[in-house]
């Protein structure tokens, strides 16, 4: 269900999301609201759904966590392979951050975190390789990355 | 910043649960709401927690489709990376750009009303950014795990 939303409310999605620890005063002052008009706000996209949570965000390069990548996983043809076996086993590795069903040349995206590209190896042939069904495995290794802020809301 | 038990104590109990007061998470690590607030001024400082941020349900602002775009790039040009990145940038739409390692060069997530707008926006600003030779799009289904916790 779509929730209908102004302006004000676009304002303070975008300042939470540059900033998700700002109180409802920060943000009321960025938007031009006073305290509790800005709480009553974010309230409601709270209440909504909109707003679906609040994450903490750490550095993983400083917890050594240096290697990300991105994997592509194509499930196998021949025999019976049931995705509820594969998507079960492979949201149960806590390296695995992302598991997205995807339409196109894979059937499934993945993300890895690890320490390091050999940690990365260990993961891929003992955790993904051996997940049920699993066919072909491409594997890109996150260089670089920008992500743009609210600004398509 | 050297880590201890308790500093991995404390990351994973914010990881879990970002919104949780001082006290309740003095009380679950065991320790005074003192030292819980001294330690997490540390890590904060350090960097080590770098901030918090709220998690948006596209999907009930009328975001319907997530594309997922791999982008092949056109080496010969000493510039291509950078020219691309800074014109991708502009797109309203285009909510992450990563440069990879691997078969694609750049990945490039495009979130859209509908697939009519995803059309549009693939059509008019996509495929005129410079240096492309090859483009795979795959389209997002369902999401079956999302998180940032790291395995700590």
């Amino acid at each position: 269900m779509i929730v209908d939303i102004d302006d004000i409310d676009r304002a303070i999605l975008r300042t939470l999301q540059q900033d998700g620890g700002l109180s409802a005063k920060d943000v009321g002052a960025k938007v031009g609201l006073s305290q509790p008009a800005a709480w009553r706000r974010i309230k409601r996209l709270e209440d909504s759904g909109i707003i679906n949570g609040r994450i903490i965000i750490l550095d993983r390069e400083k917890l050594g966590f240096d290697v990300v990548v991105y994997l592509g996983v194509k499930l196998m043809t021949k025999g019976r392979v049931s995705l509820d076996d594969f998507e079960r086993a492979v949201c149960a590795i806590p390296e695995v951050q992302l598991v997205q069903h995807v339409l196109g040349v894979y059937d499934y995206r993945l993300k890895v975190v690890a320490r390091d590209l050999s940690d990365f190896e260990r993961i891929l042939r003992r955790r993904i390789m051996t997940l049920p069904g699993v066919g072909n495995v491409e594997s890109n290794v996150l260089l670089s990355e920008e992500k743009a802020v609210g600004t398509a809301i | 910043m050297q880590l201890d038990d308790m500093d991995h104590r404390l990351l994973r109990l914010l990881q879990e649960d970002a919104t949780q007061s001082i006290a309740e998470l003095a009380n679950k690590a065991g320790m005074s709401a003192g030292t819980c607030w001294r330690r997490i001024e540390k890590l904060e400082a350090a960097g080590v927690i770098r901030g918090r941020k709220i998690v948006i349900d596209y999907a009930k602002l009328g975001y319907a489709v997530l594309v997922f775009l791999r982008i092949t790039l056109d080496k010969t040009n000493g510039n291509a990376f950078e020219e691309f990145i800074q014109k991708a940038r502009k797109i309203p739409e285009v909510e992450a750009i990563q440069t990879l390692l691997g078969r694609v060069d750049i990945r490039m997530d495009v979130r859209a009303r509908d697939l009519k707008h995803y059309h549009e926006i693939y059509r008019s600003r996509v495929l005129a950014l410079p240096h492309i030779t090859d483009i795979e799009a795959l389209m997002l289904v369902s999401e079956i795990k999302n998180t940032e916790r790291l395995a700590i």
